[in-house]
């Protein structure tokens, strides 16, 4: 069967949803080989195994945290010549599709960013995408070379599937290029203790109309009562009430999660572009006429200083 | 000391506007208006601010590869400040994919001559992202990508980069390619001032041949990658509205509970 590559995010050896799930979509296609690089490479092995993985190539060097991007696909192009895969599956991410677009260069193949399905097909991995602010549905295929796609997170069910997981070390020479953009500091975000944006399973949004960054409070005891992360539109993000890494939409994370609660936003395009993929979609706005009552599943016109705690409050009763 | 910046730009249909696929499956240029990408104003910013703070000589220059209405967006970001333009056009480019763009794009670099390349963080349109990683490995220089603050002084490019799991501050030497984001600074409304003098700014214009490039390398033929289907989302089905009479609150809990999220 042929081989599938699968490129592993991970901080330290703990290996990201996104990249169990891409094991799931590898599954579909042939025999996932994932690998693993930077500190903690090994210790990825068991959990990769555990969801599929028959073989994981490691690979540690200082120059995966010292410099940018080139020394990850000098890596992942020495796993395609010593694997010759399929396909090769990348998570997206804004490193992981830098990475995926300069190693199909390399390696003389066609790509695919922003995945949300995958399955197999006559001439190859066909990729579905949703396009314009997700108003569209592609189906679209590589016709050159080993097929490199990236897949969005929550495309697909995380399922355990145990392989034999064996380990090797993947050998790396790496090229002129890799030393050319050093990373000379790095603050490494707090974190929350909420799950993270673009892996949740509810978010709860707060825009324009939570006027305020002490109010965001409101939004994030509500999140709470779900176990939810939080999002904000961008002229939340903006105004400084939220932190741009939880903004939702074209240039900020895009979710798909089971459940999305949009708080005093009014749905422009650009927010859209960001969650129209959501399940199920509710939203609080004061205005009868927001476009993000198009998109709802359920909507409640009203003040949200008045929805959002009672509905906090009933949530908390009801969970006991 | 003299630096040379490359800002490249798309046109692209209006996001807000009713955008769709044409019969080959490509992005319907025609029915939508165009406009220089949003996104590709911050990158037209910042290159005028290092400009600005630079001592050195610095020559702005922006480049686009489009159908003929791409004119529009370079005669916006020159009337922003550029110094001048290059417009490469082709009815061979039709249908071309990112990789193929960038090649387009790295010929075109090379000919008019670089210290610095400064693109968006995406296109509004396709909205890949790859396209700057795509030049740096073309132009087999530094890429120093998606920054929220960029400068350069000494011939050395330094920028914050604000990662899912960090803040990264990067360095590299020129000639080197950068991405900045929508995180950089308010783009510049153009002045009149800067309307005017814009008509007056050189606009060049080249083709395939002027870059060495034959048709097969382009276009839809020369894609590595192709669309099979596109279809238009189906409506979301209505949804119950309501209006907060006091009960909002707890009608949203119920819904939720009904839905098994509660
Ligand atoms: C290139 C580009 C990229 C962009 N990227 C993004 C992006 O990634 N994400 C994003 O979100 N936006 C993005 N935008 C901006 C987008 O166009 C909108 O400006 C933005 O989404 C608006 O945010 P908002 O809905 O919070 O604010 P508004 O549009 O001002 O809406 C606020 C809403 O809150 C409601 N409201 C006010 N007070 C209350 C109250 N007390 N109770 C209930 N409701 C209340 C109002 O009725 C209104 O509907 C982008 C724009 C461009 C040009
Ligand atoms: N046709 C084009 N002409 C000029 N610049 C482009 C073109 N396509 C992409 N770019 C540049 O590459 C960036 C990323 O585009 P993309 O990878 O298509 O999302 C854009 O913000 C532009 O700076």
């Amino acid at each position: 069967m042929a081989e599938v590559l699968v490129y592993v995010d991970h901080v330290d050896g703990a290996v990201r949803k996104p990249t169990l799930e891409l094991l799931t979509l590898a599954r579909r296609i042939g025999e996932p080989v994932a690998v693993a690089l930077g500190a903690g490479a090994a210790d990825t092995a068991a959990a990769l195994a555990e969801h599929g993985a028959v073989k994981v190539l490691t690979h540690d060097a200082s120059e995966y945290a010292d410099y940018l991007v080139v020394p990850k696909v000098d890596a992942l192009q020495a796993a395609v010549e010593a694997v010759s895969p399929a396909a090769v599956l990348v998570p997206s991410s804004a490193e992981g599709k830098e990475i995926a677009a300069r190693l199909a260069l390399r390696i003389g193949s066609g790509i695919i960013t922003d995945a949300v399905d995958l399955e197999a097909g006559d001439e190859g991995p066909v990729a579905t995408q949703s396009v314009f602010a997700a108003s569209f549905t592609t189906k679209s295929r590589v016709s050159k070379g080993t097929p490199v796609i990236t897949v969005k997170p929550n495309s697909a069910a995380v399922e355990a599937a145990p392989a034999a997981g064996d380990v090797s070390e993947l050998s790396v020479t790496f090229s002129a290029q890799a030393t050319g953009t050093k990373v000379t500091g790095r603050t490494p975000r707090e974190s929350t203790g909420r799950p993270e944006l673009t892996e949740a399973a509810i978010v709860v949004s707060g825009g324009r109309g939570v006027n305020g960054a002490d109010n965001f409070a409101i939004i994030e005891a509500l999140a709470d009562s779900l176990g939810a992360a939080v999002g904000a539109s961008r002229a939340a993000v903006d105004a400084g009430w939220y932190p741009h890494t939880n903004q939702v939409g074209q240039t900020g994370k895009s979710v798909s999660p089971q459940l999305y609660i949009a708080n005093g936003i009014s749905g422009a395009i650009q927010h859209r572009a960001g969650m129209q993929t959501s399940k199920t979609i509710v939203a609080v706005n004061k205005d009868a006429e927001a476009p993000i009552f198009d998109l709802v599943d359920y909507g409640v016109v009203g003040d949200l200083f008045d929805v959002v705690p009672a509905l906090t409050e009933e949530i908390k009763t009801r969970k006991g | 000391m003299s630096l040379r910046i490359v800002v490249t730009v798309k046109y692209v249909p209006d996001a807000t506007g009713d955008r769709h696929f044409a019969d080959d499956l490509t992005v319907d240029r025609d029915d939508v208006d165009g406009l220089l990408s949003e996104l590709d104003e911050y990158a037209v910013e910042q290159a005028l601010q290092i400009s600005e703070n630079s001592d050195d000589d610095v020559e702005v220059t922006v480049l686009t590869v489009g159908p003929e209405d791409a004119k529009d967006a370079l005669r916006k970001a020159l009337s922003m400040g550029a110094d001048k333009a290059i417009h490469v056009e082709d009815d061979d480019l039709h249908g071309t994919d990112a990789l193929g763009t960038s090649l387009v794009l790295a010929k075109a670099i090379e000919k008019a001559g670089y210290d610095l390349v400064v693109s968006g963080m995406a296109s509004t349109d396709g909205t890949m992202g790859v396209v700057p990683a795509l030049l740096a490995e073309r132009l087999g220089v530094p890429q120093v990508t998606l920054l929220s603050e960029v400068s350069v002084e000494d011939g050395t490019v330094k920028g914050r980069r604000d990662g899912d799991a960090a803040s990264e501050q990067l360095e590299a030497s020129l000639p080197a390619v950068v991405s900045v984001t929508d995180q950089s600074g308010e783009a510049r409304y153009p002045s009149f001032k800067g309307i005017m003098a814009a008509k007056k700014k050189p606009v060049e214009s080249w083709d395939l041949s002027d870059l060495d490039l034959e048709a097969e390398q382009v276009g839809l033929e020369g894609a590595w990658t192709k669309v099979d289907s596109a279809a238009e989302r189906p409506a979301r089905t209505a949804g119950t509205i309501v209006k907060d009479e006091g009960e909002g609150g707890k009608q949203l809990a119920e819904f939720l509970a009904s839905q098994k999220f509660i």
